[in-house]
């Protein structure tokens, strides 16, 4: 196979020939090649289109940095928008598309935008899209939204898996090139725990772009050799493919590995990628540098890019964007590239040297002190113009152009713990600061350092100097020979000129843009990024930060250092938002957990509903309902006839022992417990400190220094840290220990008429369940069913006669059935959490609806709870002038006038006759149900003195549903407000 | 962020649940003539340094123990994890 842009040598695997499609054409391509490599190699420069002025773009870089081709990578649901052709490695099969172009890449429409330019300078869309107000939503936003952006979603749920890792080591090495390898052997050799992650797929950094020899070897086997030599120690993990996304607190870093990103699809059970968190205790930052172009004329054509970015393309991938090629340097280095194309057989037409002491060659032209100010070339470059250094200009004909405006280390990582890089006037770029996240030091390139021994000497001595502040004896390897070139620079930024000069490729910011953002007053560095969009495109500006800054210090008269820079921010590279969820999605976003009677439920049918955590029954229905409420209805009916079954395991149990319990419970609860006798329930109400209600439950105390609390669903959580607090910060003396035992006890409400025969059938003999020798709030600890242990508590939530009984949770689905099979001959019923709800309403029960975070006891009707004869949590600030204003709000029943109307929880109360607004507002409605004993719609809700207005009849509204009637006011005890029930 | 927990060692701040300054160890005295008064303060106002920082985290997936935490707010740097309760002691609590 002969490509027409397809050199010899290289790191690609000839022996693996691909096919791959890009937009509509099919190519070839082998391993080892980027999709940006492989198209280069077809010939193929244009790879997308900018993102305002939709301007014909190709690749700039041969990494992550890449501000221009970026695609839409694969199709249907595994569609990735704004990927990097440069980072993409090649598979069989591949498939992408540009973006951000229509109809085609080669004739886009929205480029007429270019021709506009005039008018979509620096601050359009602020000045532009002002006025009139409503036209923002409906017109402009449409128009800038289909303007605008670059890739698609797919809009289809993700179909690859993601996951997270732990990794602990003594140093963490960012960067596989000749310092992080150097470090790495030194460490790795010494017996350190290291962990050595590379974004690249083959490691070692610039030893497999260069052709620099090292210890007498090509760079790139000798990386190879030490890569092997590395994965060989046990304690070392070498991680390819693996993005440092960001440093964190405490030595903590992120990284993204992309475990099959280089596949069609992952192979079966494989991640896509996996988030790593890695927890070190030093890193060394072998980042880098990369290269910064120079700012002139039409300098975005396809074909012009960094010289480092040609060379390496020749280097490693064995292609070229142009077989004939000029150089635009300020700096030795450009000059390295010349060098390396024509020993590669690649037509070197001319070096431009802004420098007028250049150095001369004999293997191509060099115009010294020239620079360039005019490209052509519509879909790819063909020619430049030089301004030559004695004056006049001269016209040349390449199809490519590589820029070198010197190399700036890459110290994104060293300003995510707030450091700011600081200016090196020798090498012009800015270099790490001694502000660095707290256990970072940096080597190589990354810290300033440019030339391969450097680099590698660097790296080892960073090493040693890490091993010996953690007391790890050095056993340092010897050093390969390596080139140790200067740098030879003189700064030079841009060729100024009236046209467009592209500053910052993504966004497209041009030169212009940054004088008219400083004519009009912003001067501070960030005011000027959030204005142009200088560096706030996917690429974080990369490529562009220096020479943005560079041109706003001349035209503000200042030093690059004075300007100042704007700040790094994680992650590094852009992440898939799925590897930050990794499998916490869906229903694994949260533990699920089971009622121990969950699998009897689901043998019943049930229908379950989430309750915090908890999956619980919601109803059960019978053959032939069709409807939710005639299951609950019907449960109802049942439970208050005769008797039903209800698990209740989810609320929070709190075991309390202690000789101080009881005077405990009296600190936390705002109602009295130090008298609670034993074999007693009570029912608790707890306050947080500023006198809201936290939660309610009961307490029962099984013994002198025993209780067991319960709490509702929604806070057992909440509450248990609430007491932990209380005894180890306010009473850290006093004897008392808690433990949560929600999940030792299953537990079961059995209500209703028949609920003490049904019991009486299950626990053992003299075990008496008579109302005299068990009365209403009694509790004990039992034996039933012939020896098994049992609570039983005589407490009730539905208003009839009831038990709670809880069991060893292990139990818990045998006594479900014990219970069912005992209750048979009074046609017991289970019940889910709707019958249980409307059997609360009915009786005026609060729960998370009414105690919502803003209602105080007073609130609740229950204000004489709150003693005024202890200390307790939240007793002092309930008596704040603001909650107890003389029309605070009550709690009351409603009841519609109208029989048929039904009342919508969340419904605002209004007095009758008056304007229906917030002003006005009298209360609102908390829950609500349909009551089948009632044969109505009734609710419960707070109205303001709602206490004294029982008999009135108020307005319940409710525009949001088209709601608007009649309802008069109750008291909140709508069955049995006597109570004969339960204590019968 | 770790948190260098006195019993334990050195744990990820994902096991911890965070709550607030450390002043609410000091509770007012609920007989004290402005109890009001200094209950509002004691649950409202609050310094917000820039620097040192003595705050309560709970190590919820862990002992379920209250720790004072001393946390420069600027550097995340942790200079000191005691015992919630040790603290409350040495500051006069008891029962």
């Amino acid at each position: 196979m002969s490509l027409q842009n397809r050199l010899d040598g290289g790191l690609i695997d000839r022996s693996e020939t691909w096919s791959f499609r890009f937009d509509n054409k099919y190519y070839k391509g082998h391993k080892g090649d980027t999709l940006a490599s492989a198209l280069l190699a077809n010939g193929v420069r244009l790879m997308g289109r900018s993102f305002k002025y939709h301007r014909p773009r190709g690749p700039m870089t041969t990494g992550s940095e890449e501000p221009n081709a970026i695609v839409e990578l694969r199709e249907g649901a595994r569609k990735e928008p704004n990927t990097r052709a440069t980072t993409i490695e090649l598979y069989d099969g591949l498939r992408a598309n540009s973006q951000n172009r229509w109809p085609s890449l080669n004739f886009d429409a929205m480029a007429v935008n270019d021709l506009l330019s005039n008018f979509f300078a620096a601050g359009f869309y602020y000045k532009t899209f002002m006025w009139p107000a409503a036209f923002w939503e409906k017109v402009y936003e449409p128009i800038i939204r289909r303007a605008a952006g670059l890739g698609s979603l797919s809009l289809q749920d993700d179909p690859d898996g993601y996951d997270k890792g732990f990794l602990h080591c003594d140093l963490l090495i960012i960067g596989g090139g000749p310092a992080g390898l150097a470090a790495a052997l030194t460490a790795g050799e010494s017996g350190a725990r290291v962990v050595l992650c590379d974004e690249d797929f083959l490691v070692g950094g610039r030893l497999n772009l260069e052709t620099y020899e090292v210890g007498g070897m090509a760079g790139a086997a000798w990386a190879a050799e030490t890569v092997a030599r590395l994965q060989a120690l046990p304690n070392v993990r070498v991680m390819p493919r693996t993005t440092v996304i960001g440093a964190f607190d405490h030595g903590i870093y992120g990284a993204v590995e992309r475990v099959s990103d280089h596949l069609a699809v992952p192979e079966d059970g494989k991640p896509r990628q996996i988030l790593w968190r890695i927890t070190s205790k030093r890193a060394l930052l072998c980042a880098g540098a990369i290269e910064r172009p120079i700012v002139f004329e039409n300098n975005d054509r396809p074909g012009i890019m960094q010289a480092s970015a040609l060379r390496a393309y020749a280097n490693r991938w064995a292609t070229t964007p142009a077989q004939q090629v000029a150089i635009f340097t300020n700096n030795d280095d450009g000059h390295r590239t010349a060098y390396d194309l024509v020993a590669k057989g690649v037509k070197v037409v001319s070096v431009i040297d802004t420098r007028t002491d250049a150095p001369t060659s004999s293997e191509y032209d060099v115009i010294a002190g020239g620079v360039i100010d005019q490209t052509w070339g519509r879909l790819g470059l063909s020619q430049i113009e030089v301004k030559m250094p004695k004056g006049g200009t001269r016209r040349i004909k390449c199809g490519a152009l590589g820029v070198s405006g010197g190399w700036n280390p890459n110290v994104h990582l060293t300003c995510h713990q707030g450091g700011r890089p600081t200016w090196n006037n020798a090498l012009a770029a800015f270099v790490p600061s001694g502000t660095l996240p707290p256990g970072m030091t940096v080597a190589g390139a990354a810290n300033g350092i440019f030339s391969t021994h450097g680099a590698l000497q660097s790296g080892a001595d960073g090493a040693k100097a890490i091993l010996a502040d953690l007391a790890i004896k050095a056993s340092a390897p010897a050093l390969p020979e390596a080139e140790d070139t200067p740098v030879k620079i003189t700064p030079f930024w841009h060729v100024k000129t009236a046209k467009r000069a592209w500053v910052d490729q993504q966004n497209d910011v041009t030169a212009k843009d940054i004088k008219l953002a400083h004519q009009e007053n912003y001067v501070s560095v960030e005011h000027l990024k959030r204005y142009t969009t200088l560096g706030m495109a996917t690429d974080q500006g990369k490529t562009s930060n220096t020479a943005g800054l560079a041109i706003m210090a001349e035209v503000a008269g200042k030093a690059i250092p004075e300007v100042g820079t704007t700040m790094f921010r994680p992650p590094y590279t852009p992440t898939a938002m799925g590897v930050y969820a990794g499998r916490a999605w869906g229903m694994e976003m949260r533990p699920t957990r089971l009622t121990p009677s969950h699998k009897w439920a689901e043998e019943q049918g049930a229908v379950f509903t989430e309750a915090g955590l908890w999956l619980r029954a919601q109803w059960y229905p019978k053959p032939g309902e069709t409807h939710w409420r005639q299951s609950c209805d019907r449960e109802v009916i049942q439970t208050r006839k005769s008797v039903g079954i209800c698990d209740v395991t989810s609320l929070g149990k709190i075991d309390v022992q202690g000789a101080d319990a009881a005077a405990f419970l009296n600190t936390v609860y705002c109602n009295g417990f130090a008298k609670l006798p034993v074999g007693k329930v009570r029912y608790g109400l707890m306050l947080r400190e500023d006198g809201i209600v936290m939660d309610d439950g009961t307490a029962a105390r099984l013994a002198e220094n025993h209780f067991v609390v319960t709490t509702t669903t929604a806070k057992a959580v909440e509450v248990y840290r609430h007491l932990e607090f209380v005894r180890q910060c306010l009473c850290p003396d006093k004897d008392v220990h808690l433990i949560s035992t929600t999940d030792a006890w299953a537990q079961f409400s059995v209500a209703g008429p028949n609920s003490r025969k049904l019991l009486e059938k299950i626990v053992d003999d003299g075990v008496n369940l008579s109302n005299e020798a068990f009365p209403f709030m009694a509790c004990a600890e039992i034996t039933i069913c012939g020896g098994l242990r049992a609570r039983l508590f005589r407490i009730s939530f539905s208003g009839e006669l009831a038990y709670e009984i809880a069991v060893p949770t292990r139990y818990g689905d045998a006594l479900v059935r014990r219970l069912m099979q005992a209750g048979a001959e009074f046609d017991v019923v289970p019940y889910g959490l709707e019958a249980l709800n409307v059997m609360r309403i009915e009786k005026g029960h609060v729960t998370g609806n009414e105690l919502n975070g803003t209602t105080t006891a007073l609130n609740l009707g229950m204000g004489r709870m709150v003693s005024k004869a202890k200390d307790s949590i939240g007793s002092t600030l309930s008596e704040r002038p603001g909650l107890n204003e003389p029309d605070a709000l009550k709690l009351v029943g409603l009841r519609p006038v109208n029989k048929d109307h039904m009342v919508p929880a969340g419904a605002h109360l209004m007095s009758k006759g008056t304007k229906v607004d917030a002003v006005h507002g009298q209360g609102y409605v908390t829950s609500a149900c349909y009551s089948p004993n009632l044969g109505c719609h009734i609710a419960l809700g707070f109205l303001k003195s709602g206490d004294t207005r029982i008999g009135e009849t108020i307005r319940l509204v409710s525009p949001l549903m088209g709601v608007d009637h009649e309802v008069e006011v109750v008291s909140p005890n709508f069955f049995d407000p006597e109570g004969e029930r339960l204590r019968a | 962020m770790i948190i260098n927990h006195p019993l334990l060692g050195p744990r990820d701040s994902s096991e911890f649940v965070y709550l607030g300054d450390a002043r609410l160890l000091n509770r007012p005295d609920w007989q004290a003539d402005n109890a009001l008064e200094q209950f509002i303060d004691y649950g409202h106002t609050r310094e917000n340094p820039a620097g040192l920082h003595r705050e309560l985290w709970y190590h919820e997936q862990g002992d379920r123990s209250w720790l004072v935490v001393t946390r420069n707010t600027v550097t995340h740097e942790i200079t000191q994890v005691e015992l919630a309760r040790d603290v409350a002691r040495t500051g006069g609590r008891s029962k």
